[in-house]
């Protein structure tokens, strides 16, 4: 399949590249690609120009800096999978990065681009609403910070501006006593989560729940918070009843449509499960163990 | 629509073209180039037969732009070998093991197992089937692909390590 005529740009500064998509009222970045050309292909997406930010100098790095794990837009998903600092102290993000797409993918694929383009399908935003992480964004006045709860608006719809370029991901240092698990479901390597959960817990001196996160992955137009599930556990100590009725909120909080790839029940019902899950694993890698 | 004056190295040799910006790289290739030996299966990046290394990297390359690989170095399965020298070790183990029936999928495969090999040479059974997940292949169940990549492994360890142990054992 051959993508439709577009222009194209490959500017050298991320002040040249914003003004680029000032200038141009149909451009549209591209980052990775693997989600944007096959959408061209298909003729979902007509830009007519496209913004190619790969060239940019200084947007690929992975650093703990001022109580954040700062996370630089185009760092690709295999060097994310290659992190030591990822795979020691963010499980839940090494989680999530192993399971995107497939490892052919992730050697393109960017973590600002899995964002930016705004699918709950896609497995970091419901990882990033779970840290409760937030993103950089620059734009022709400059940069401001967007929590990450308020920037998925609707569907394949972020926060960003036609002309402001997600540059950063910040994801809080989570304190001692922390752990996160991501799991999904998926039909086949490649395909979409049929639905996905992550889950990162922070546990008080007690070791009742202190913090807690909980994302869910492809059951809405927009990645789902299970705030009432969350609600439900902090400040309780972890216990199977508990696990289970947060679970149960979890899945109330999905709002799945049935689809090939299982009925709007079924979804709901492997919310559930999934969440179980996650919150398990999370707890067991808060307490030390890595079960 | 813009047109953009590229140079890639293709397997040791600068090729310069003009493109559309639209041109994806597997069709800068096969038809710019005439090396046919990427082939193009899914053309939606599910299958990985268009597999060629970016500057070492396994892409699919039915999801590049020609553009992108300006400045580039690309690998395709036609410079694995010189046409009338020994067989790279990863074709001559795909050979020994029978690691293909129809082949549609085998230079995708080997190019992909070539990089895993370079990041990780003595992978595990399921390392290795984890690391070629995002390649397809109908014929074979996998079994003697996977058998093909542990053999390359070893014959690549055995040639490689005299040198690494001279080097001190650097990237091992």
């Amino acid at each position: 399949m051959i993508p439709p005529a577009f222009d194209y740009a490959s500017p050298k500064t991320l002040s040249d590249a914003v003004a680029l998509l000032s200038q141009n009222e149909g451009s549209k970045v591209l980052a990775g690609g693997h989600s944007l050309i096959p959408m061209l292909k298909f003729r979902l997406a007509s830009p007519s120009m496209l913004v190619d930010i790969n060239r940019l100098e200084g947007l690929s790095y992975i650093r703990e800096a001022d109580g954040w794990l700062k996370i630089g837009a185009m760092t690709r998903e295999v060097d994310l999978e290659r992190s030591s600092l990822v795979t020691d102290r963010y499980p839940l993000l090494a989680d999530t990065t192993h399971v995107i797409a497939d490892p052919i993918v992730r050697q393109m694929a960017t973590l600002g681009g899995n964002l930016a383009h705004g699918d709950p399908a896609n497995d970091h935003p419901a990882t990033m609403l779970a840290y409760g992480a937030q993103v950089v964004a620059v734009g022709p006045n400059g940069s401001r910070t967007i929590p990450c709860s308020e920037f998925f608006t609707d569907l394949f719809t972020t926060a960003l501006a036609h002309d402001e370029i997600l540059t950063e991901i910040q994801i809080p240092i989570p304190p001692a006593h922390s752990g996160g698990a991501y799991f999904k479901m998926e039909r086949k390597v490649g395909d979409y989560g049929t639905a996905g959960v992550a889950a990162q817990v922070s546990l008080d001196a007690a070791g009742n729940f202190a913090r807690v996160g909980l994302g869910l992955t492809n059951v809405g137009l927009v990645p789902v918070q299970a705030r009432e599930a969350e609600a439900a556990l902090t400040g309780h100590a972890p216990s199977d009843d508990l696990l289970h009725q947060a679970a149960g909120l979890a899945a109330a909080a999905a709002q799945p449509n049935g689809d090939r790839r299982g009925s709007e029940d079924y979804k709901r019902s492997l919310v559930k499960t999934l969440t179980m899950r996650a919150l398990r694993k999370a707890l067991a890698r808060a307490t030390g163990g890595q079960a | 629509m813009s047109t953009h004056k590229i140079t890639v190295n293709v397997n040791g040799t600068p090729h310069t073209a003009e493109v559309e910006a639209r041109l994806l790289l597997v069709h800068f290739i096969r038809e710019t180039l005439s090396l046919t030996g990427t082939h193009i299966g899914c053309d939606t990046t599910s299958c990985g037969a268009c597999t060629v290394l970016l500057d070492d990297r396994p892409v699919k390359s039915c999801t590049v732009l020609a553009v992108q690989a300006d400045g580039a170095s690309v690998t395709t399965v036609e410079g694995l070998a010189p046409p009338t020298g020994a067989l790279h070790p990863m074709q001559a183990a795909f050979i020994e093991q029978h690691g293909l029936q129809c082949g549609f999928c085998t230079p995708g495969m080997m190019l992909t197992s070539i990089a895993l090999l370079k990041h990780n040479p003595h992978p595990t059974e399921d390392e290795i089937r984890w690391g070629i997940s995002g390649n397809l292949c109908r014929c074979t169940g996998y079994m003697n692909i996977v058998k093909a990549v542990q053999t390359a492994a070893a014959n690549m360890a055995a040639a490689n390590e005299p040198a690494l142990a001279e080097a001190g054992g650097q990237n091992a």
